[in-house]
């Protein structure tokens, strides 16, 4: 059974149909030209928009079956842009990880104390991944998250996620990276 | 004298309003653009006050509550509206919700001051008290709930990104909206807090002014004012409280998305 299926989603006037499974451990990369929806629809998957039509499933499981809190702790969108809260990168963590109930874990080769604000673009896309781990998610949405960094850092961010994945979770790419795909062995999607 | 208090003729008004000439002499002489302004603040005043008179003399002659309930709705639904036309932003809705929340804070607040706190001594409703008290917990509210609702709805249109953040790491929307919750109240509720840190000090409030004037002790006076303000507070802290949490319900969705879509920026 898919781990995650998207069956005849629709949001006019972005996309419609929009119909793809996603194994465990595997991960796919959705292409598209710039302005077709593409972070509209990991953002629909995340059901943090709304759709015109269509059903996603979780291992099975309807979306509604789940309340939407549920949905997203399992199903994680995180942001393109990486979206920083008030305060140091500790409290940053410790901010999802208490909404959580789980134990806050540190960001490796980031400083605890340093103001978030003020972190670099890579710096920040680590902090950001760091929170999206945080309670264990099945599926990650990733909307360009590689797009701010340099060729280091974002292998070094592709490198976590795919051993992230590696242990039975599944990852949906939204990249410009037209050699993502074949560096993560990910199917391509084109639902335009 | 008549009951304590100096009766103003038409010829002392008049008298007073040579300030108003005296302003309007300012604006010409330094060219402040503001005779409009004043001609029209002027007139407005002037009539709606003469207006309010002449309805609230009839609504003291009349008999059973009908008429002070018939006054009351009509204050608090333009009260509710003017909130709503004072903040930069609306969302579906806002209306009909603002007028709710104005009318049961003010009037709850209202009825537990003529029933609880004063003994009037003909019935709770005596328009002599209600009116009065009622108007000015609501001119009040009025301020906090715009406030909280300006502050509401820029603070979930400005700061979408931080309470998505919240909701895409499963946050229900009660969590992800209370930063913003937070201060929006605060916004709404400060302006009475700090007024009633500086009442007495800088300044004699207007009830207490309109009490001494009218004959009553200064200690009494002071009675009152405190009891006034007290209640304004309670009334501009539940009306900002009910105006934040309604923002907060119109701009979710069913499945706790956060709909900014829903929210317009008003022209000015």
């Amino acid at each position: 059974m898919a781990l995650l299926s998207v069956r005849s989603l629709t949001r006019a006037p972005w996309w419609r149909n929009v119909t793809f499974e996603l194994e465990a451990s595997s991960h796919a990369v959705l292409r598209g030209p710039s302005g077709s929806g593409k972070t509209l629809l990991l953002r629909a998957i995340a059901d943090l928009d709304p759709v015109d039509g269509g059903e996603v499933r979780l291992a099975g499981r309807l979306r509604e079956e789940f309340t939407p809190a549920q949905w997203r702790r399992r199903v994680r969108y995180v942001h393109q842009g990486a979206v920083r809260l008030e305060g140091s990168v500790a409290e940053n963590i410790a901010a999802i990880s208490s909404l959580l109930g789980v134990p806050p874990e540190p960001a490796a080769d980031l400083d605890p104390a340093a103001d978030a604000k003020h972190l670099s673009g890579g710096e920040a896309q680590r902090l950001a991944l760091q929170r999206a781990l945080l309670g264990s998610p099945d599926v990650l949405l990733l909307d360009e998250v590689t797009a701010a960094l340099d060729e280091p850092a974002a292998r070094e961010l592709e490198g976590r996620v795919r051993t992230y994945v590696a242990e039975g979770r599944a990852a949906l790419w939204v990249s410009h990276d037209p050699s993502l795909a074949r560096r993560l062995g990910a199917l391509e999607l084109h639902p335009w | 004298m008549v009951n304590g208090t100096v009766p103003l003729g038409f010829g002392d008004l008049g008298l007073a309003a040579l300030l108003i000439l005296g302003i309007a002499l300012v604006d010409l002489v330094l060219r402040l653009g503001l005779a409009r302004r004043i001609l029209l603040a002027t007139l407005r005043a002037s009539l709606q006050l003469a207006l309010l008179g002449w309805i609230l003399t009839r609504v003291f002659q009349a008999e059973g509550p009908l008429a002070v309930l018939a006054v009351a709705l009509v204050m608090g639904s333009l009260a509710g509206v003017e909130a709503v036309r004072r903040s930069s932003r609306v969302v579906r809705g806002i209306y009909a919700s603002s007028v709710a929340v104005m009318l049961t804070s003010s009037f709850c607040v209202t009825a537990y001051g003529l029933c609880v706190v004063i003994d009037t001594p003909g019935p709770w409703y005596a328009p002599q008290y209600a009116i009065p008290l009622l108007g000015m917990i609501l001119g009040n509210t009025l301020t906090g709930i715009s406030l909280g609702l300006d502050s509401a709805l820029e603070g979930f249109d400005r700061d979408r990104e931080e309470v998505e953040l919240y909701l895409a790491h499963g946050a229900t929307r009660s969590q992800a909206a209370a930063p913003v919750v937070r201060r929006a109240a605060r916004r709404g509720m400060i302006p009475i807090l700090n007024s009633m840190i500086a009442v007495g000090v800088i300044s004699i409030p207007g009830m207490m002014t309109g009490q001494i004037l009218a004959g009553e002790s200064p200690g009494q006076a002071a009675r009152y004012q405190l009891f006034i303000l007290f209640a304004i507070a309670g009334g501009v802290a539940l009306g900002t409280l009910g105006a934040v949490y309604a923002v907060r319900r119109l701009v979710f969705d069913e499945r706790d998305r956060l709909r900014t879509d829903r929210i317009r920026i008003r022209r000015s």
